[in-house]
């Protein structure tokens, strides 16, 4: 045997619960979205994220700028807004070229990319949804989300599905 | 039985024990996994979400410098 004392691990816990608020289509701030989520998840916890308003961005299945949305000012909005990787961070943007250097950093050092994130975040499971005001607004439909989204939910929705866990808005 | 390899040294949170996570889902109940991990966060943690997720703790060594192997069946 090793050199580390076995015994202390053998807590059985129950199931735990994380619901996000991913408000912010920031890079940095989705990347600790899906950093809790992941984490989370990996350790047993029932994970939500209830995407609204710039967070839709992340759930978009084109992740570039299109032009994606209903009417003219929506589908205005939606190039502008961009998907995943047009994400710009919430300081010291410069024009878009910080999340580039952010995403080659984050490389060159072993850490998980948003990309990578979001891929692990799928495959443990997480239940993501979009709410249905933010998409009303932005003419925006659920074939326009990755098919990993789960629903289209309003806030009593969402409020039950976080009953009894813990909440954090991102 | 058999031993599946996973090398987390050049990992860092969360995906120390994510990368651990889904490589244990694709696993057949009593398969063995080893893993390769560093002292600190990952040495501290990954045996003990291992543990609270239902798997099996065998063994935990030291190998070279501070890389450990922990070894978990599920």
């Amino acid at each position: 045997m090793g050199d580390i004392d076995l015994t202390v691990l053998n807590q059985p816990v129950a199931q735990k619960k994380l619901s996000l608020i991913c408000f912010s289509g920031d890079f940095d701030k989705l990347v600790a979205t899906f950093t809790l989520a992941t984490g989370a998840a990996a350790v047993g916890y029932e994970v939500n994220i209830f995407f609204t308003f710039w967070g839709l961005d992340a759930i978009k299945t084109k992740q570039g700028r299109a032009f994606v949305g209903k009417g003219f000012l929506g589908k205005l909005f939606g190039f502008f807004m961009g998907g995943l990787r047009s994400a710009p961070v919430s300081r010291l943007n410069f024009m878009g070229l910080s999340p580039k250097i952010f995403r080659y950093l984050m490389r060159s050092k072993n850490v998980a990319t948003l990309e990578e994130l979001v891929e692990a975040a799928k495959v443990l499971e997480v239940n993501m949804y979009a709410c249905e005001m933010a998409m009303h607004i932005l003419g925006l439909e659920k074939s326009d989300f990755i098919h990993e989204v789960k629903g289209v939910l309003g806030v009593t929705t969402f409020l039950e599905l976080s009953e009894g866990g813990r909440t954090l808005f991102i | 039985m058999p031993t599946f390899q996973l090398d987390i040294t050049k990992e860092h949170c969360p995906m120390t024990f994510v990368k651990t996570k889904i490589q244990l889902s694709k696993l057949q109940s009593g398969d063995l996994l080893e893993v390769f991990l560093t002292e600190g966060e990952p040495l501290n943690n990954v045996p003990r979400s291992s543990r609270e997720q239902g798997y099996n703790v065998l063994d935990i060594s030291h190998v070279e410098g501070n890389v450990h192997k922990v070894l978990i069946q599920k």
